[in-house]
């Protein structure tokens, strides 16, 4: 892995309601976090947390955008959009609750387990929602030891 | 046991040549919505669906599942066919309901 020093830092941009193309950002983070050689318990948590996040911005947000930003201890993800915003951040946050369109839940999205799923497999996870401005989560996975 | 084995155990046929066929795989997970099998399909599962999407096979990769197993024939789409290629995702097709290639892939992990 890298120095103690060194910082690498990934942007990606999320196109919206392009269910084909979502899962872009996330699959190009495992394939950079395993060559960097992250542990592979690590690389599968930020690899699931992202894609949920990355499928949430195509589905309820119209797109939006992530950076990421490495490092040998962490791996912290900022995924930021201009979309509807979350009226009530606690209700969205439980399992199950979803507000997806039909045509979306016939894909096999919508099942209200995503928040759920970004918060369970990251060490820290915070969410901030506007209703009219946007949404910005901020996630971050802790590396152990390999 | 590897896919290749539970492949051939169970009567699987796979839908392309297996790009990683000596994978193990340690564990079963049944389900076709995504964020469920995101969350709960353990590293290394035989995993019951049947999804036949791009956004399947991207959940298998990021989930580490050993192999996706479509049921009940339903149908893998081209693209999703051409991505699993790419990513090196292993795909087996059965006629089988979910629950029947389930218990097939119990008995031959010995659960
Ligand atoms: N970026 C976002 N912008 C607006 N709403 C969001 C966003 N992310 C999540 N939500 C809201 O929170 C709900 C729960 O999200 P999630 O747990 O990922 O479930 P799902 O995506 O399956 O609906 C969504 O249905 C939606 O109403
Ligand atoms: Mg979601």
């Amino acid at each position: 892995m890298a120095d103690a020093q060194d910082k690498i830092l990934l942007e990606y941009q999320v196109p919206g309601d392009d269910f084909t193309r979502a899962g872009e950002a996330s699959a190009d983070l495992k394939a950079r976090l395993k060559t960097l050689g992250f542990p592979a318990a690590s690389v599968r948590k930020a690899a699931i947390s992202l894609y949920e996040g990355e499928i949430n911005l195509a589905i309820h947000a119209g797109g939006g955008k992530i950076r990421v930003e490495l490092t040998p201890a962490r791996i912290e993800m900022w995924l930021d959009d201009e979309g509807p915003g979350i009226p009530d951040i606690a209700l969205a946050m439980s399992e199950g609750y979803s507000t997806a369109p039909d045509e979306v839940r016939s894909l096999g999205f919508g099942a209200g387990m995503g928040l759920p799923n970004m918060k369970k497999y990251t060490d820290e996870f915070e969410i901030a929602s506007e209703v009219g401005r946007g949404t910005h989560i901020r996630m971050a996975v802790d590396i152990g030891p390999a | 046991m590897t896919v290749k084995q539970l492949c051939e155990a169970c009567g699987f046929v796979p839908a392309f040549p297996l790009p990683d066929p000596d994978k193990e795989v340690s564990c079963g997970f049944c389900g076709d919505l995504l964020s469920w099998a995101m969350g709960r399909a353990g590293e290394g599962c035989a995993w019951c669906t049947v999804m036949g999407s791009v956004n399947a096979v991207a959940v298998a990769s990021l989930a580490d599942a050993a192999v996706l197993v479509l049921c009940h024939d339903a149908a893998l789409m081209a693209d999703a066919a051409a991505r699993a290629q790419q990513q090196g995702i292993n795909i087996l097709l059965t006629g089988l309901p979910e629950f029947e290639a389930a218990v097939c892939i119990a008995k031959q992990l010995g659960l």
